[in-house]
């Protein structure tokens, strides 16, 4: 046993300095494959590190949302509702909630008006996010105005600007105290946008939903877990599609592998020639192959991860970000919170590495038996 | 269709396995029908060249379905929660009828690659290739599950779409539904866990037998593979209670997670291991009158013997530990 | 004792430019003794000297070594004989570009499994013998044509083997570096090592170092006879 640790240690610094001496061709291949892996491992993490974030967010939201619809669209829900669903066995507790959207013509930005249920701005301020200030350029005690429901315009002081852990919810956010908001908005006084509830035992979920329909035939109530379920699927879908187009380019990689690994020059073909010939075996070659791979692989694959991770987490995926912004004026800053997995892990393994060595068997082992007869001639 | 990227690199590694054992076989029927070891033809020198091929393919493929393995379960694990009543890779494999199947024919290509290596190793050793016709055999005999494996696994996933209402471990797993997963639990738990110390007992016993008398190859094999079974029913309907320390979470795959502190690995490797050196050393059992391979057979076999027994106990300790240390018991 | 029956070698055998190397060859190389394979190019000699270091399979006949027939070994178990038992010198030496005249010497040690330091000692201690020891970590490419050839013989005896095989191994050599390698032969004889030579160089078959002259003539022995 241990001669064949020493043995596969000799071959491997054999297989090591052979690959030094010759940078040039192996430096094409190893670039071309970490290139491969850092574009794929982006795209992973960059996908999965959204999807939690989306996901943490998801997390502070109600687990039930009841809202109300006519002609299959959305409309503000009378607070009676709220005491129907109060009266369902298993629900925890019914709050109305007040928020909307508001259509800025001056920056044509949508923004998120919401009235807080706790430490709501007084009377005539307000306390906004911070992708607003930037793009009104509005500092704390400025007045800011906007054209209300009914055309007039509603000026409010700034009170603060939010600085929230998470940009993608807080970047667009006003907050506003209930009275300007009804006045801003026109809901009617008995009324509210939506209702948010909270349930004992979330196994009753589905019962619950059922029952809040049954009873208010005009409602719709919207599950937490349908959301997070629903965002699973896009994200999913997303990175899958992404990685479907990628396969043009894993191919392309593929055809490259191939040729290189089956091109031995003629150098090469001599060099395994003298090793058999002074007796190395076939098996012997075949390490040979395997380990040049595997170094060749392993390279590749710390490189390309490492890059790509260094790439989304710390240069904030300077590469993909143009692609992504789209049409929103006002875009999060995209700093991510690293998350890694096993799972992405090994699907890059599976989706480059494993490609690459299946390619690379055939060439190998014609090389490996490589007749040592040819080198007496 | 679930265009999630592991999915995605579960399709792609099963292809390449597939395509891969395609070719192998194709020439282990050409091995099969030309093979003739005196003569120096060209033929035969071409045909001894390609089992340094086949060999490496299956060494490759063995890895590959390791990975494929557990990543299969990690991500049935983790696409759960888009499947309404899945709570774990419970929940999500029972969404159609093809979920345990590809998981079982999985495991079972595997336990095959691993005994055709067994065998492949065991061949080379002798200078007349004496195994060369067993060994291809098996080749042509593990070919057809690795293809259902492949189309299996297609099937499962393609048929897989969200919001599809599915069970999750606890009613799929409760007295009332009868399928195969519920007779298992339903195996009373303190008899189930005497019943594998017992047969861990008697395994060990037969391999020692085994190991010291050369006898009993064949019977060591048989209670490996029987252990094996015992092994997996255990875990699901008593082990798995004390890692969980509820009396009624019999899922199989919650174990690999990081709340229990990935402790399904060692388990199932060790389970695996046991399983594929057990009856290796068994199977070798029927070749010891070979002439060319007198030299290398009573190492090979001391040292499949002792890693079967090694993994077994392992299994056991890991057992004991918890049901000695926590306080949870079933009495 | 080396014994070959009947040993035939065809290349491409059905194809149009197929080639039959060797005819119905049977030979037996004492051990211990030098025997000289005399013939011009395309007689067969390197064919037979392949077949014979165990590096090639006969297509018909049978090979026995010290009575054990080693015609239908599997590839490993011939290289693993190969390895232990025969020492090769080829004619254009067939070092390693790139590395080192040490590190040649050791790669044919490599598949045994010896631990590095003590290869590397008992390497440089072969090169030594040859006075190539100052060479040691000169690449091959700066070796001049004597000191390639004593790097390549100190290569061929690495593994410690029983029998030497040089085919043509003065082709590329001056008058004066032909007698040093005949010299080197002679000494390895002296300590009991076999040798077979294929040269159609008479500075080798005519001196009087060989034991036994084989002489070929299109895969054919035509003559065969010992000098006692």
């Amino acid at each position: 046993m241990a001669g064949s640790i020493e043995r596969q240690r000799h071959i491997l610094d054999f297989t090591l300095a052979s690959l030094l001496r010759r940078k040039g061709k192996n430096g094409a291949l190893l670039s071309v494959y970490t290139l491969i892996i850092f574009i794929l491992s982006s795209v992973l993490f960059f996908t999965h590190a959204l999807h939690r974030e989306a996901e943490t967010v998801l997390q502070g939201t109600p687990e039930i949302i009841v809202q109300r619809t006519l002609t299959g669209r959305y409309q503000t829900i009378p607070l009676s509702y709220a005491d129907t669903v109060r009266g369902i066995r298993g629900v925890g507790s019914v709050e109305p909630r007040l928020w909307g959207y508001h259509y800025d013509g001056n920056t044509l930005a949508n923004y998120t008006i919401v009235v807080p249920g706790e430490n709501a701005p007084p009377h005539g301020s307000i306390d906004i996010g911070s992708g607003i200030a930037r793009v009104r350029s509005a500092n704390e005690k400025d007045i800011m105005g906007f054209t209300g429901f009914d055309g007039k315009p509603h000026a409010f002081s700034i009170r603060s600007v939010i600085s929230a852990e998470s940009q993608l919810v807080s970047t667009d956010l006003i907050l506003m105290s209930e009275h300007d908001y009804r006045a801003f908005s026109g809901i009617p006084a008995n009324h509210a946008t939506d209702l948010v509830l909270k349930i004992r035992n979330p196994k009753e979920y589905t019962t619950i939903s059922e029952k809040i329909v049954r009873l208010l035939p005009d409602t719709r109530p919207i599950v937490r877990n349908e959301i997070l379920r629903t965002y699973n699927a896009v994200f999913s879908w997303r990175s899958g599609l992404v990685l479907a187009i990628f396969s043009a380019a894993a191919l392309a990689f593929a055809i490259f592998a191939w040729d290189k690994a089956s091109g031995l020059s003629a150098e090469e073909r001599r060099e395994i020639g003298i090793l058999k010939a002074v007796g190395w075996e076939t098996s012997d070659i075949l390490f040979m192959k395997f380990w040049e791979g595997a170094a060749v692989s392993l390279t590749a694959f710390l490189l390309g991860v490492v890059l790509a991770y260094v790439h989304v987490f710390f240069t904030a995926s300077c590469l993909f970000a143009p692609v992504l912004k789209g049409w929103s004026t006002l875009y999060p800053a995209f700093k991510l919170v690293p998350v890694i997995s096993f799972g992405q892990l090994a699907t890059t393994f599976l989706l480059t590495v494993a490609p690459y060595v299946v390619i690379t068997i055939l060439p190998s082992w014609r090389a490996a038996t490589i007749d040592p007869d040819a080198v007496m001639r | 269709m679930i265009l999630h990227p592991q999915i995605l690199a579960l399709f792609v590694s099963s292809l390449l396995i597939c395509l891969m054992l395609l070719y192998s076989s194709w020439y282990g029927i050409r091995i099969l029908g030309s093979w003739d070891i005196a003569s120096g033809s060209e033929l035969q020198l071409a045909l001894e060249r390609r089992t340094y091929l086949i060999s490496t393919i299956v060494s490759c493929f063995l890895v590959f379905q390791l990975a494929s393995l557990f990543l299969f379960v990690s991500t049935t694990d983790s696409i759960c929660n888009l499947f309404v009543g899945a709570m774990c890779a419970v929940g999500t494999l029972t969404v159609n009828h093809f979920g345990y199947p590809a998981l079982l024919l999985k495991l079972l290509t595997f336990l095959l690659a691993g005994l055709w290596l067994l065998l492949n190793h065991l061949d080379n050793q002798g200078y007349d290739y004496p195994l060369i016709k067993a060994k291809y055999t098996l080749l042509l005999f593990m070919s057809p599950f690795i293809l259902a494996e492949t189309v299996i696994q297609a099937i499962y996933f393609s048929g897989l779409k969200p919001d599809i209402i599915t069970s999750c471990c606890g009613s799929l797993f409760s007295s009332a539904s009868r399928s195969i997963a519920s007779e298992v639990v339903n195996a009373p738990p303190l008899s189930m866990l005497a019943l594998f110390f017992v047969s861990a007992a008697v395994t060990t016993l037969c391999g020692i037998r085994f190991s010291c008398t050369e006898n009993g190859g064949v019977l060591f094999a048989a209670v490996s593979a029987l252990h094996f079974v015992i092994s997996l029913v255990a875990v699901v309907s008593v082990i798995s209670l004390y890692i969980y320390q509820m009396p009624s979470h019999h899922c199989p795959f919650c174990i690999l997670q990081k709340e229990y502190y990935y402790i399904g690995y060692p388990m199932y490797l060790s389970i695996l291991t046991a399983a594929i050196t057990g009856v290796g050393a068994g199977w070798t059992a029927r070749y010891r009158s070979i002439e060319s391979l007198q030299g290398a057979m009573p190492g090979i076999r001391t040292t499949l013997i002792r890693t079967a027994l090694l993994s077994i106990a392992v299994l056991v300790a890991i057992t004991s530990c918890y049901l000695l240390f926590t306080s949870f018991t079933l009495r | 004792m080396i014994r070959s029956c009947d040993i035939s070698k065809v290349f491409n055998a059905g194809k149009p430019n197929e080639y039959k190397a060797l005819r119905g060859i049977s030979v037996d190389i004492a051990l211990q003794e030098v025997t000289i394979l005399k013939g011009p190019s395309g007689s067969g000699k390197t064919t037979l000297l392949g077949i014979l270091g165990c590096m090639a399979r006969p297509t018909t006949g049978r090979i026995f070594f010290d009575e054990r027939e080693i015609t239908s070994l599997p590839e490993r178990f011939l290289t693993d004989i190969r390895l232990k038992t025969f020492g090769f010198i080829f004619q254009q030496f067939n070092l390693i570009k790139g590395i080192t005249a040490l590190d040649n010497v050791m790669v044919p040690a490599f598949p045994t499994g010896e631990k590095h330091a003590s290869l590397k000692k008992r390497a440089f201690e072969t090169l030594e013998l040859f006075n190539m020891g100052h060479k040691a970590d000169a690449k091959t490419e700066w070796l001049s044509g004597g000191e390639a050839q004593r790097v390549a013989i100190a290569r061929a005896l690495i593994n410690r083997p029983s029998i030497i095989i040089a085919d043509e191994p003065t082709a590329h050599l001056d008058t004066r570096l032909s007698h040093e390698f005949m010299e080197i032969m002679a000494t390895l004889k002296s300590e009991g090592k076999t040798i077979i030579l294929a040269s159609h160089d008479p500075i080798v078959y005519d001196s009087d170092l060989g034991d036994r002259i084989i002489e070929m003539r299109d895969g054919h022995v035509i003559e065969d006879g010992n000098l006692a």
